[in-house]
């Protein structure tokens, strides 16, 4: 690995303390508010999403043209664009399910467990489970099939 | 004018705590991802933490391609707990307030050396199902409610915009159905 600049795991760091103090504030790491919106009891999550979407597309839409490189890596700025095939679909309507069951996500999940939730450690232990389960089967396909075609 | 007619029964409806907390907090989730963005030029989601930290413990070739990122992915998480831990130190706590902050009724708040914890009273059997399907969902749809919900559709990207739809409608459909089916929490 390359040698980072000393700013780049601070900044890191506190990029995520402001992510996560966000999310706390606005009860998105419990599970229950996240539920209360999916049972039309509460509609207030549209806002947070909302709220965070406006930030992030005012600064990916005027960074890249104010600014040539990022100042800690020297990287251009992209944005966050992701090829469309079917596992959009296949995953988002799992990911779905298993949100819609636990009103938990990953990111508000580690924001749970600063709050004090530690009963949220069994979404976590879920999430790392199917992490692997996910990973062990796509490699294990892609082995199978490397002779066929170089599947992502 | 028409709003003070119909309006605020309305709004008391879709939002009984109001929106200042979801509002301000989401704005902050943004800020967050920008500072990174900014210093970085990463757009950064919180679901890769999963595979990237699997990448230390398991030899499967499909973490590998994490292993370069896998240390700040570590560093972005621990400072979303902390985050989470200095709101709990704050705002849960009452040592600070806010009109803007509506400190709400779920769950249940315990203390622990003058700091007030929260706990969820969701299952755990919930939690860990939800999670599993959470865990291979995200990996597989390429993001989840940060990279795909923030970054994704910050970035107008129509991949993002199609999975956030995707599993918003999804997640509506299986969190009515559990409810209908009578569990709760």
């Amino acid at each position: 690995m390359s040698k980072r600049h000393p700013l780049f795991m601070p900044l890191i760091f506190v990029g995520g303390l402001i992510f996560g103090f966000g999310l706390g504030f606005s009860h998105m790491a419990r599970p229950e508010v996240v539920l209360n919106f999916l049972q039309f009891e509460d509609f207030g999550l549209l806002f947070v999403m909302g709220g965070a979407a406006v930030v992030s597309g005012i600064a990916f839409a005027l960074v890249p043209r104010l600014f040539d490189r990022a100042p800690l890596t020297g990287d251009t700025y992209g944005r966050r664009l992701k090829s469309f095939d079917r596992n959009v679909l296949i995953g988002g309507a799992i990911f779905g399910v298993g949100w819609g069951l636990s009103g938990i996500c990953p990111g508000a999940a580690y924001a749970s467990l600063g709050v004090g939730n530690v009963t949220i450690l069994w979404a976590l232990a879920g999430m790392f489970v199917g992490a692997y389960i996910q990973g062990y089967w796509r490699s294990h396909r892609t082995a199978s099939e490397t002779s066929a075609t170089g599947a992502d | 004018m028409v709003t003070e007619l119909f309006a605020p029964a309305l709004y008391e409806t879709l939002f009984p705590v109001g929106i200042s907390r979801y509002a301000v907090g989401g704005l902050l989730v943004g800020l967050g991802a920008v500072v990174i963005y900014l210093g970085t030029g990463i757009p950064a989601g919180a679901s890769t933490f999963l595979e990237s930290t699997l990448s230390y413990v398991s030899d499967q070739p499909r973490f590998q391609q994490y292993v370069s990122s896998r240390d700040w992915r570590v560093i972005f998480t621990l400072g979303i707990i902390a985050g989470a831990a200095v709101y709990a130190l704050t705002f849960q706590s009452g040592l600070v307030s806010s009109g803007l902050y509506e400190p709400g009724t779920t769950g249940e708040l315990y203390e622990v050396g003058g700091i007030t914890l929260w706990l969820t009273e969701v299952q755990p059997w919930r939690l860990f199902l939800g999670g599993i399907l959470v865990g291979i969902g995200t990996r597989i749809g390429k993001g989840c409610t940060s990279g795909h919900g923030v970054c994704g559709v910050g970035s107008a990207s129509k991949t993002s915009i199609v999975g956030v739809i995707t599993f918003l409608i999804v997640a509506i459909g299986t969190a009515q159905v559990v409810m209908a089916l009578g569990v709760s929490p």
